[in-house]
């Protein structure tokens, strides 16, 4: 066969813009018959949006769709499944208070001549499609019942059921089990064996590697590089993703960490569900020093930030900044007395985006220009001005909203915003999180620059490479718990991986326990 | 003839831009847009003393509209107005006519001014309840002032078994007359409801740009996580708003009070749409965030002109209702018009430069 010939379905400059970032930059993408066709790439790279396109939940600014050599466009994902494009969504798209049948057969349910819904017909027909994932599913049970990995597996089945041309896969591993992994990748040989085009998208090269027949990698929203997967291997992917200019890491300055400025003492936060979120968890942090927090997603990083700030009510242990405990439980008051932090999420809780950029910038510190009960507009718009020009923020008026800016850029806003306030101690949960190259750079430069001026930079980060490359010290947590911490000059990756590997799974009861005190 | 794209070109982008302004000026455009038609079409309507009239009636509306902005900006929702005015109402007219008794013998008479400082106190204390009601039991806006507009209303019937205060002149021996001041007064030739207007809507206005307070409403409507990981005092803010809005209706009570002499229970059922109606008219987004007070002040104008316009040139009431409607559907409709536009302006540029 030649390949033009199983060419099923081809973008061409396809580009996608949102408010403040340009996604998916002229994209030229081929999707093979019978084939799995590999999608890598960083973060925020664009991978999802593109498939997105793809599948008509989102529709493409400027570019042609061509399937099977003809012009299409997709209105809404149901055009795309007419069309026999289906679809595995990263975050579930699964009602939990439907069973499994109902899920899977959502939207097109099978009914009887008066309009009813079938359900025995349907529970049988998702029975079939179940057994074959082998997952001791039953079709009645109730989607909010059964664990993530289930839910991910239910979610392969409907877009399987929907016998699909092209099934695009946004990584469909994440939430599960080895054995459950290898089920599916016997169901994707299965599918392509009959001739259905396969997309996958995932961030695991070894999965990427062994059942992939050609691999495509986007950086920055554009394609770096399509080869045929024979023909490559994982450092060919991982240059194509990172690119040449490898991350620009500012060096350290050599400066010496002054006198402990902030001490956490025994930080506790309740979960909802039982357990401890943030469980006993005692550091200190000097002046001019930077201690990354590393962990794997859901560690309690996050969690430690928040109860630090203020945020959770019931949270327990004690703060001290410069020696002085923090009696203050509200944020407002906490931030006043030097603490200030840049949280992970910037739309939900960073920026108020219909605000301007000045407006968002002096939030938080708004007291400082004010006399009497009347904001000195003069004032607030110098120390704007200043911190625009400080941290490089590209912004061509600052009464322009916030939202308009690029993503790097709106994180810099989020982090002049802390810096207004005048902190001491300054906490940034994921700074560098969905940011482009050049942002990524100034952020951890200007971290450098605020660690020789003698502040206290504690950074939480799932990012092992920017974790080495950053911090002074290094914090490791796993399960709510610390269990590690590490000297920059005697941390080794390893030990940072096995530490933060503490504490899952069964050896849960097992792992260091820092919570003996108790 | 060759050079006809690009010259189609660069006039449907600045046609773009145009098209925006002129629907950011909407509001203003169908104020001037009344005023001319009734001018023409209803005899009388430009005369010096129909003009006053008017801004009488649209005074009301405005006071109430002011203070709803405020909540609609934070995110909320204020039914209750209405039934404060018909309380507030009342505590006046009763205070005037019976005063408080002791219980021992005595009973005590307030001049105007302090009747006036305490119906106030009342309207701010009933916007003090919808706050707690919110912030302290989260209760949903709209549920917690529907259950106070019920519970204000009731009061308000309660407090003469439902019949009206009459004849609120006063006794000179017990120093309770004037308090028609408020409602017949004229200072300068215009209004006294007029001259408390125009002070509140710049106080209104200033805070609503000036004052940290002020800046913090906005930042609680457009993202409230956000305020308070920034340390705002969420609680606080709403608290504000709500007060704000017992206290603008409670300054319609003492009018509406004051201009008839009389205090009726059921005064101001349904002024809370009114209000919301004005405010929307004027801008305000009801997701939050987004409002001003000039705008509010304009869209109060509108809706009022076009009710007692329609009246002089003799359209049924029932008409009259279908036109308010429609003018505020047009009105929303124009509004999300525009900000797809806007968001299609900026998208393109942004694809253009990268």
């Amino acid at each position: 066969m030649s390949p033009a010939h199983d060419v099923i379905l081809k973008l061409e400059d396809v580009s996608k813009v949102y408010a403040g970032t340009v996604a998916v930059k002229q994209a030229n993408f081929e999707v093979r018959k019978g084939a799995v066709n590999v999608l890598v790439g960083e973060n925020g790279a664009g991978k999802s949006t593109l498939m997105k396109i793809i599948a008509g939940v989102e529709q493409p600014t400027a570019g042609r769709i061509l399937l099977e050599g003809e012009e299409v466009s997709f209105s809404s994902s149901g055009d795309a499944v007419a069309r026999g494009i289906g679809m595995v969504f990263q975050e579930l798209n699964l009602f939990g208070n439907m069973t499994v049948a109902e899920n899977i057969f959502a939207t097109r349910e099978i009914t009887n001549r008066l309009g009813k819904i079938d359900r025995k017909a349907q529970e049988k027909r998702a029975g079939e499609f179940l057994d074959r994932l082998e997952a001791g599913i039953r079709p009645d049970m109730l989607v909010e019942d059964l664990r993530i990995g289930q839910q991910q597996l239910v979610e392969i089945a409907k877009a399987v059921s929907l016998d699909a041309k092209i099934l695009i896969m946004d990584e469909p591993t994440s939430a599960l089990s080895a054995a459950e992994v290898e089920i599916l990748f016997k169901v994707i040989a299965d599918l392509k064996a009959r001739g259905v085009a396969i997309v996958y998208i995932s961030h695991r090269l070894e999965e990427l590697i062994r059942i992939g027949d050609t691999v495509t990698v986007l950086r920055d929203g554009r394609i770096t590089g399509q080869e045929e997967m024979r023909n490559v291997d994982t450092q060919w992917i991982v240059r194509q993703m990172i690119g040449s200019d490898a991350k620009d890491f500012a060096k350290a300055d050599g400066h010496q960490p002054g006198a402990e400025i902030f001490r956490a003492e025994e930080i506790c936060l309740p979960r909802v569900t039982g357990g401890l979120a943030v469980d006993h968890v005692s550091l200190a942090l000097r002046a001019g020093e930077i201690l990354g927090i590393y962990g794997l997603m859901g560690a309690g990083r996050s969690e430690l930030f928040d109860c630090i700030m203020g945020r959770h009510g019931h949270a327990s242990g004690k703060i001290f900044i410069a020696g002085k405990q923090v009696k203050e439980r509200d944020t407002t008051r906490r931030i006043q007395r030097g603490l200030a932090l840049i949280p992970e999420d910037r739309q939900r809780e960073g920026l108020v985006s219909i605000l301007s950029v000045a407006s968002n910038l002096t939030l938080a510190s708004l007291s400082r220009f004010v006399r009497l009960f009347h904001i000195r507009g003069g004032a607030e718009r110098q120390a704007v001005v200043q911190m625009v020009r400080e941290l490089a923020i590209k912004v061509a008026d600052p009464a322009q909203e916030v939202s308009s800016l690029s993503g790097g850029n709106q994180q810099k806003v989020v982090i002049g915003k802390a810096l207004l306030t005048g902190p001491k101690v300054l906490l940034m949960d994921e700074p560098s999180r969905g940011i482009d190259v050049g942002a990524k750079a100034d952020v951890f430069r200007t971290m450098r620059k605020l660690s020789r001026d003698g502040l206290g930079i504690l950074f939480a980060t799932s990012d092992l490479d920017e974790v080495m490359a950053l911090s002074d010290r290094i914090a490791v947590m796993s399960n709510g718990r610390l269990t590690g911490m590490f000297d920059r000059a005697e941390a080794t990756e390893a030990a940072i991986v096995a530490a933060s590997a503490l504490g899952h799974g069964p050896t849960a009861q097992l792992a260091p326990a820092h919570g003996e005190q108790r | 003839m060759t050079d006809i794209p690009a010259k189609a070109a660069a006039p449907s982008a600045s046609s773009g831009s145009a098209l925006l302004t002129l629907m950011k000026l909407r509001t203003f455009i169908a104020l001037i847009a009344v005023l001319v038609f009734f001018s023409i079409a209803a005899p009388n309507f430009l005369s010096a003393a129909n003009l006053i009239l008017m801004a009488k009636h649209v005074a009301l509306n405005a006071f109430l509209a002011m203070g709803m902005t405020f909540v609609i900006i934070t995110g909320g929702i204020d039914l209750s107005v209405g039934s404060i005015v018909g309380l507030c109402g009342m505590v006046a007219g009763y205070l005037v006519l019976n005063g408080i008794d002791l219980q021992i013998g005595y009973t005590v008479y307030f001049n105007v001014f302090e009747i006036i400082l305490i119906t106030l106190l009342v309207g701010i204390t009933i916007g003090a309840v919808n706050g707690l009601l919110i912030t302290r039991l989260n209760v949903a806006p709209f549920i917690a002032t529907l259950g106070v507009l019920y519970v204000a209303r009731g009061f308000a019937l309660l407090s003469s078994d439902g019949r009206t205060f009459p004849n609120l002149v006063g006794k000179p021996e017990l120093g309770t007359t004037g308090f028609g001041f408020l409602g017949a007064g004229r200072l300068l030739g215009l209004p006294v409801s007029i001259w408390i207007l125009v002070v509140a809507a710049l106080g209104a206005a200033y805070l609503a740009r000036y004052t940290p307070l002020g800046r913090h409403i906005f930042a609680v409507g457009g993202n409230e996580r956000a305020a308070r990981i920034s340390g705002v005092r969420v609680n606080m803010v709403k608290m504000f708003v709500y007060m704000f809005s017992g206290f603008c209706a409670a300054i319609v009570g003492l009018i509406i009070s004051s201009e008839l002499m009389a205090s009726h229970p059921a005064t101001g059922e349904s002024f809370e749409l009114n209000a919301i109606a004005a405010a929307v008219l004027g801008g305000t987004s009801m997701s939050g965030g987004r409002g001003t007070i000039g705008g509010t002040i304009v869209g109060a104008f509108v809706i009022g002109i076009l009710s007692d316009g329609l009246v002089m040139m003799g359209v049924s009431s029932f008409w009259q209702m279908v036109i308010k409607g429609l003018v505020i559907i047009v009105a929303v409709v124009v509004d999300q018009a525009q900000r797809r536009l806007q968001q299609r302006v900026t998208l393109m540029q942004m694809a253009k430069a990268g």
